[in-house]
């Protein structure tokens, strides 16, 4: 391996020995660097934080009082001769890839990511590098997702059905993230959008921050039948099976997520309809992305890492896997 | 616009959108309508293999699933391990091969008939022109389309439409009675021997003298309270553990028929000579069980009646069977289901009156009770006379088409249960792809090795299922390909019907029935149950 010891893998997730810096830490640590605001990649505890200045608000939100840095995507921080910087991952609003680079080695954490456009998150930028570490979650052939446009013209088309079959129409996603990916896609003619609690939330927060999002309502008890009929509600997976719902009924669920491609997960959703949209890299996606960054050592971490690796092995690359929550320390 | 309508009428597109909305609603109503819909949009050839496919006659396999999956592989351009390891993830044969195949070159409409056609004439052809005839519809459907497509030539569909719903939505499509729909639905034919009108239009066909009813299924209670009336309005038999059939005595033939369907008559050779003392225009319904010297014997003894092609003398004397009656469901020619119980059962006692002891024909006996009370006293006494619990028939009940409340209710005996220890875990196929939820079960021998004994798949909710799967990630040992080995920590109750010997498990034991009950938290290995306890319920049940 090129470059040893810039990066460890631990218990406590990617460790750079020379800077004394954790990337997306899975407990408290005294410097943690942050690719994204999801709670399994910014957790509650650590002494010091860094993200993306677009990304700051969402995780502050969620975190509370934390202290926290931000570095704007393209710019270098030294941290004892070490230099991190963010660069667009396109998962999410402010969500980064991690560069780090030191005496000439480049390693790039890629955090979660996706390398289709989706007109709001900022674009996928690659980086090269020597070293990728590259998530997975929908790393198999058979991930292939179709252009949003398309995907938003059936989510119109299930709205209208519903609406005239008297149903409501719920559309489930992650209040960050996959809300405002659905909010802003969705057709005007669907009518008004009202959302529940917790997306309304981040949204406020995102349009504090100066966000431009379109106009929503919170779904509350003033709001007749009739009205709410008018539109759609987007609420988060959660809530699916809740007794939040009762009241709306009779509804439709509608499930917005990559793992919608396989019959086995809509019927374990217990979808009335899946709609294929993902916030990460399909298999084309991430093939794209690993040959673009040039690296020669691949790292598959998130997801499918077996089947990811072995395949890049096949293709002439030095793959490993590399397991989450694992226990013991590991030398990239 | 005509013209364009017949166009899209030309396309499987009927079926996909039929196919899609059977699988994505719960409820009877639409899937009714949805049927409908079907039924009014296509040509009759359509509409058969329509009510063919989800009644269990496909095509004829003509394809191995071997080479399809080479040949998904080679057209998708990836490597075999990686088409396998993704079918293994996916769960379904179908679907991974029409996710994995590039975008259609052109789509091209044709049938389901069409398509069914194609399907059925690769079975003349040689691999080479297979191959390009199978990447030729690839080609020409995009991916719904061709996981329809794939199902078909791996006869594969497994989507729940009931006979009653498929009778229901016939009837109201055709105007004809649902329950004339139902029995012309059942028996054998094919939608490649019967047009639509010769099967649900015509009164009569060919294939009806052969044909058998519907069968009357029953509920389970849990409680005699459960059940309303008086005593006097019940009956109790014994509920015996074989196999439900219907015998038919019709124009000088006898016809033997499983409840799934399938024309058993040549496997049970020893009721053919029941046509000479059944007169014909009858049909009996009953279990055919395992019997040597006045005993019922383990139910392991019917299954090799079965499973053999052949059915050779030797078999026939160490496998003996007999049919024991419990219901006349047609007399003298005449249906008489629409009948109460007690009148038919009267009659069936009457018929058997004139039967010699000697042949393997039997009455299912009637258990005399006066309070309900009594019942729980029959129903534990149940398994010393070789049966499962009680049946407990409404007097005055007809024999209706499949389930229904308050008719004939099964009040079985308690499963035997012990505690396991986990020990692999593999991921489910289908609802559960991608879920470690097929999982292998063992105790501890005297020499304190691990011994597998069983495998369960269900029986824990979706939840559970999630917390285990995180456990399992976090305590897997080994991988073989799919199947994980995990640390022997996780004890599960597993509820079975009944345990036998068996030289194929190194434990020497198989069960009946598996499934886990309860995952035991309070519990840790050393209180799971042992290979000597499991031995001592095989003794037990002999």
């Amino acid at each position: 391996m090129t470059n040893k010891g810039l990066l460890v893998h631990t218990a406590l997730g990617l460790y750079c020995p020379k800077a004394d810096v954790y990337l997306d830490p899975w407990k408290p640590v005294k410097k943690a660097i942050l690719s994204h605001g999801h709670a399994d990649h910014a957790r509650w505890g650590s002494s010091s934080y860094l993200c993306t200045p677009t990304a700051a608000p969402v995780i502050k939100y969620r975190l509370g009082e934390i202290n926290l840095e931000t570095l704007p995507f393209g710019k270098e921080k030294l941290i004892n001769g070490v230099s991190f910087s963010f660069h667009p991952a396109g998962h999410i609003l402010g969500s980064a890839q991690i560069k780090v680079s030191y005496k000439g080695e480049i390693v790039v954490f890629s955090g979660d990511y996706k390398t289709a456009n989706d007109g709001f998150s900022e674009a996928f930028e690659p980086v090269k590098c020597h070293t990728f570490i590259t998530e997975s979650t929908f790393g198999l052939p058979v991930y292939h997702w179709q252009d949003q446009k398309w995907v938003f013209n059936e989510m119109e088309e299930w709205c209208k059905n519903n609406r005239n079959n008297g149903q409501l129409s719920i559309l489930y996603g992650y209040s960050l993230g996959k809300a405002q990916r659905i909010l802003q896609g969705l057709p005007k003619s669907v009518g008004p959008i009202f959302t529940h609690s917790t997306i309304e939330a981040v949204l406020n927060v995102m349009r504090n921050q100066g966000v431009s999002l379109k106009n929503t309502m919170p779904v509350n008890e003033h709001l007749t039948r009739a009205e709410l009929l008018s539109g759609v509600i987007i609420a988060p997976p959660a809530v699916q099976n809740s007794n939040w719902l009762k009241k709306f009924e009779p509804i439709r669920n509608g499930v917005v997520s990559g793992w919608m491609a396989l019959r086995g997960a809509r019927r374990r959703r217990n979808a009335d309809k899946g709609f294929v949209l993902s916030d990460h890299a399909d298999w084309e996606g991430l093939n794209e992305a690993i040959s673009l960054t040039g690296a020669e050592n691949v790292f598959v971490t998130h997801g499918y890492t077996d089947i990811l690796s072995k395949w890049l092995i096949d293709k002439g690359l030095n793959a490993h896997p590399l397991e989450t929550n694992f226990e013991g320390d590991e030398v990239l | 616009m005509p013209i364009l309508w017949k166009q899209i009428s030309k396309g499987m597109r009927y079926f996909e959108t039929l196919f899609l909305c059977l699988e994505e609603t719960t409820k009877t109503n639409e899937k009714v309508s949805a049927l409908i819909d079907y039924l009014s949009s296509v040509p009759d050839e359509d509409k058969m293999w329509m009510i063919g496919i989800f009644s269990g006659r496909r095509p004829k396999r003509t394809v191995s699933t071997k080479n399809l999956r080479r040949w998904a592989a080679e057209k998708a351009d990836i490597p075999l391990w990686l088409f396998e390891d993704s079918y293994h993830i996916v769960g379904d044969l179908s679907e991974t091969i029409a996710l994995l195949l590039p975008p259609p070159a052109i789509e091209v409409q044709k049938s389901l008939n069409e398509w069914i056609q194609l399907i059925l004439s690769l079975d003349k052809m040689e691999e080479d022109e297979q191959r390009e005839m199978v990447f030729y519809a690839w080609d020409s459907l995009n991916t719904s389309s061709r996981f329809i497509f794939n199902k078909l030539i791996t006869g594969g569909f497994r989507v729940g439409v009931s006979q009653k719903l498929m009778a229901k939505a016939l009837a109201e499509f055709t105007h004809i009675d649902p329950s004339d729909i139902a029995l012309k639905l059942m028996g054998e034919w094919s939608p490649l021997t019967y047009s639509f009108q010769s099967l649900i239009e015509n009164e009569e066909n060919e294939g009806s003298h052969s044909r058998p009813y519907p069968f009357h299924l029953a509920y389970s209670i849990n409680e005699v309270t459960d059940l309303k009336g008086e005593p006097a309005d019940w009956v109790a038999e014994y509920k015996w553990d074989g196999i439900r059939g219907q015998a038919i005595f019709r124009h000088g033939q006898y016809f033997l028929w499983s409840r799934g369907e399938e024309l058993i008559t040549d496997k049970f050779p020893e009721f053919e000579h029941l046509i000479s003392v059944i007169p014909p225009g009858t049909v009996l319904d009953g279990e055919i069980l395992p019997f040597k010297d006045g005993l019922i014997l383990p139910f392991q003894h019917i299954q090799t009646r079965v499973s053999r092609k052949k059915i050779t003398a030797a078999i026939l004397k160490v496998n003996p069977v007999v049919f024991r009656v419990y219901d006349l469901l047609e007399w003298e020619g005449k249906d008489i289901r629409s009948k109460p119980f007690i009148e038919r059962r009267t009659l069936l006692d009457q018929l058997f009156t004139s039967i010699d002891s000697s042949l393997p024909l039997q009455l299912s006996p009637v258990l005399p009770f006066d309070e309900f009370d009594e019942l729980k006293i029959l129903r534990e006494a149940s398994s010393e006379n070789g049966s499962e619990g009680l049946m407990l028939k409404n007097k005055h009940s007809n024999y209706s088409a499949g389930r229904k409340k308050g008719e004939w209710w099964k009040w079985k005996i308690d499963p035997f249960t012990v505690d396991a220890i986990l020990i692999y875990a593999q991921s489910g196929h289908g609802r559960r792809a991608n879920l470690y939820t097929d999982f292998t079960f063992a105790v501890y021998s005297p020499e304190g090795d691990l011994l597998p004994f069983t495998k369960a798949y269900s029986g824990l909710t979706d939840k559970e299922f999630i917390e285990i799967n995180q456990w399992i990630k976090k305590n897997t040992l080994e991988r073989f390909g799919p199947v994980r080995k995990v640390t022997a920590e996780l004890v599960f109750e597993i509820a079975f019907e009944g345990i036998q010997e068996s030289k194929r498990h190194k434990s020497g034991i198989a069960l009946r029935f598996p499934r886990m009950v309860r995952w035991r938290k309070d519990k840790v290995v050393a209180e799971a149950n042992t290979l000597e306890d499991l031995q001592l319920l095989l003794k037990k049940s002999r």
